[in-house]
């Protein structure tokens, strides 16, 4: 069976209390959002710089990302470059087996994520412990992240003390929060002490200082570059920013729209490696450069990767986002996926309604819901559209574009509904299965119309 | 002020009375409106579903139909935004950027262009009110949760001078209802899931109707209820600005 997003969705709902449990858990969160960014009144100007920033950067992309790699080495950071995911993973696997490295711990990286790169390890024999809370809960549970912000978010404590019982040994039935965190930290705590190295993602990575960002609210990104002798922070080439000022404005939009925080507990600034130590970037291109040279999507590369699109959005609040079935979920997934597979993404721009939550929420405006009407069309014209559905929108159109037979067959059509109104109300018609038909008046507007024209 | 009447093709066979509706609310305001006799659909349907390509054939009959005229209207928000941001000609490049700048959904037309202050009418029930989506961030008919700026709602301000009128808001005021064109067919379940969590927050509110300005909402909203048997009506704010019950 075709694993596409309606599917998925379906079988998600099928249990309610679970799925009303999700749709509130992230509409609290969306109301966090709200209140923070409630706060300052300067909310929307932030925005507007931010989208400029960043499209400013996107322009000039190649000489920004040149200007960090020239400032990072001065650094004494060692800077690589990746074409596509197999190239950032094997870059990373040359440098454990240089250091002969055994014991590594990770930070939260959607980059990674997106180059499979726990898999890519753990196939030459290599673990990664995910320090992340949500991200450990989930690998534990051999999970993808369903969420880029919470992991774990379709998980309830419940399920969280059942992973933990099988794998921590913490006591059965113990769903006390407190409890399971405490266990995770004392786990962790050994993880990070015996760890060699550190992959860490980078938030922001500044051009004129050659000096990257990371910010997690664990602290987790600090501990692990902190303890182990080689860091590895591993970014998209559209991480750059090009001053250190203009972190003013990012950081102060990244933690509001993410959870409603201020700021993330650990916003930490990585110049250069600690006595002793290696750092190494990973700058990688996987597509990015492809999706830079779509005109209409290219804007997408300003993401800050904040999840406040998928808070808000009520497709992915009420269906999951395993419902999306790729490594980068909910709206945002469905704006980068198509570019770099379209055949496995053809489904997912149509899982919208194009409400325009999303847009309106994007911390760097992004317009995530005119991209999905662009990537719609993109999508039928290369022909990932079935059959079916392409003979049917031909017969809408030739019907709609003329004006006579419009009419003919609309008082066709009603006269049918209102004759034999199970003709329509059949298994086979998706909009009878749990609505109603509407009811099929008399006349049409336009019969009113001329009977009663002044 | 030569009005043209634009009756989106599922109102124009499904809800005459909120055609009818708009066309009497309009002339009582003192508009000369016409209802050109061809038109038929802006080309939404096809457009949303991927094959604005296709679309062709309607956006050369709408520029034929409506090129004529000062403004026009519609009481349909999507239609109007669709109409907005994507009628294009090849040929008629001019008359296509007339439209686009003079089509107005007919709430922001009476608040923008009439700038009614006061409406005769009465409608005694509470109504919850629901703001569609494509008319409230694409075409700006109220302010939205997501942004920080001046609360506002044309809609909102209309309904409150209908005397006898309860309005009631819901809690999460601007949420989908999860009608969304093709979306209500390719994702069934979700879209009835959508829509159903709709109708909940207002059976809370124990309201008597459920309105909006834009029919699509409504037509998947009260398919629901109907569905399930709910006394809840569902009615087009255009019913409710011309009525004098
Ligand atoms: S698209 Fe915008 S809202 Fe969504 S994750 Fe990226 S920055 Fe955040």
């Amino acid at each position: 069976m075709k694993t596409t997003h309606a599917a998925l969705a379906e079988k998600f709902i099928a249990n309610t209390a679970q799925t009303d449990w999700h749709d509130r858990t992230l509409w609290l969160v969306r109301q966090k959002r709200d209140k923070a960014v409630h706060t300052l009144p300067e909310w929307e100007i932030l925005r507007e710089w931010a989208s400029q920033i960043k499209n400013h950067t996107l322009s000039q992309l190649s000489e920004y990302l040149s200007e960090f790699e020239q400032k990072a080495k001065a650094n004494g950071i060692v800077v690589h470059w990746a074409a596509d995911a197999e190239e950032h993973n094997r870059i990373i696997y040359k440098i454990i087996r240089k250091h002969n490295i055994q014991n590594i711990v990770k930070s939260k990286s959607m980059l990674t994520e997106e180059c499979q790169l726990n898999k890519y390890l753990e196939q030459k024999g290599i673990e990664v412990v995910d320090t992340d809370l949500g991200e450990r809960i989930v690998q534990l549970r051999k999970e993808p992240p369903s969420h880029i912000v919470l992991p774990a978010i379709h998980l309830k404590k419940q399920e969280v003390s059942e992973t933990f019982h099988r794998y921590l040994k913490t006591e059965k039935g113990n769903h006390d929060p407190q409890y399971l965190t405490e266990a995770a930290r004392q786990h962790l705590r050994t993880k990070f002490i015996e760890s060699q190295l550190a992959i860490t993602g980078v938030n922001f990575a500044v051009a004129e200082t050659g000096g990257f960002v990371i910010c997690t609210n664990e602290g987790n990104a600090d501990m692990g570059a902190h303890i182990a002798a080689v860091h590895i922070a591993c970014m998209g080439i559209e991480k750059i920013i090009p001053k250190a000022r203009h972190l003013a404005v990012f950081l102060r939009l990244l933690a509001r729209s993410a959870t409603g925080q201020p700021i993330t507990t650990y916003s930490s600034h990585f110049q250069q490696p600690g006595p002793g130590q290696e750092l190494h970037i990973v700058i990688v291109d996987n597509g990015r450069s492809k999706h830079l040279g779509r005109k209409d999507f290219r804007n997408s590369l300003k993401c800050i990767r904040c999840a406040a699109c998928f808070n808000t959005c009520p497709v992915y609040r009420k269906s999951g986002g395993y419902s999306y079935h790729s490594s980068i979920t909910g709206p945002l997934g469905a704006i980068l996926n198509p570019n770099t597979d379209m055949k496995a993404s053809a489904d997912l721009p149509f899982a919208s309604t194009l409400c325009g939550s999303c847009s309106h929420v994007c911390p760097v405006k992004i317009d995530i819901h005119e991209q999905l009407w662009k990537w719609r069309q993109v999508i039928v014209a290369e022909g990932y559209v079935s059959r079916k559905k392409k003979t049917g929108m031909k017969i809408i159109s030739f019907v709609l574009s003329r004006p006579s037979f419009y009419r003919f067959s609309g008082k066709a059509g009603r006269w049918i509904m209102r004759t034999f109104p199970f003709l329509l109300k059949n298994k086979l018609n998706p909009w009878f299965h749990s609505r109603e038909m509407p009811e099929a008046p008399k006349q049409s507007f336009r019969d009113w119309y001329l009977k009663h024209k002044p | 002020m030569k009005v043209a009447l634009f009756i989106p093709c599922y109102i124009d066979q499904f809800y005459p009375q909120v055609g009818i509706a708009t066309l009497q609310l309009l002339k009582r305001l003192g508009c000369r409106v016409s209802f050109p006799l061809q038109q038929s659909c802006c080309g939404q349907p096809m457009a949303n579903s991927g094959f604005a390509t296709r679309s062709k054939g309607c956006d050369n009959n709408f520029i034929d139909n409506f090129k004529h005229f000062d403004y026009i209207v519609a009481p349909s928000g999507s239609c109007v935004l669709h109409i907005k941001e994507h009628l294009k000609s090849e040929t008629h490049p001019e008359e296509a950027a007339h439209i686009r700048g003079t089509i107005y959904e007919l709430c922001e037309f009476l608040t923008d262009i009439l700038q009614v202050e006061y409406i005769k009418a009465s409608f005694p029930y509470k109504v919850g009110w629901h703001n569609s989506c494509h008319g409230q961030r694409g075409l700006y008919l109220s302010s939205m949760s997501e942004t920080v700026s001046p609360e506002f709602s044309k809609p909102e301000r209309l309904l409150n001078m209908v005397r006898g009128l309860h309005l009631s808001i819901p809690r999460r005021k601007d949420e989908c209802c999860g009608f969304g064109g093709i979306f209500c067919i390719s994702e069934e379940a979700l879209s009835v899931k959508m829509g159903t969590d709709r109708i909940k927050e207002h059976e809370l509110n124990e309201v008597d109707y459920i309105s909006s300005a834009d029919v699509s909402c409504l037509m998947h909203i009260e398919g629901i209820l109907k569905r399930n048997k709910n006394n809840i009506k569902t009615i087009h704010i255009a019913e409710i600005l011309n009525s004098k019950l």
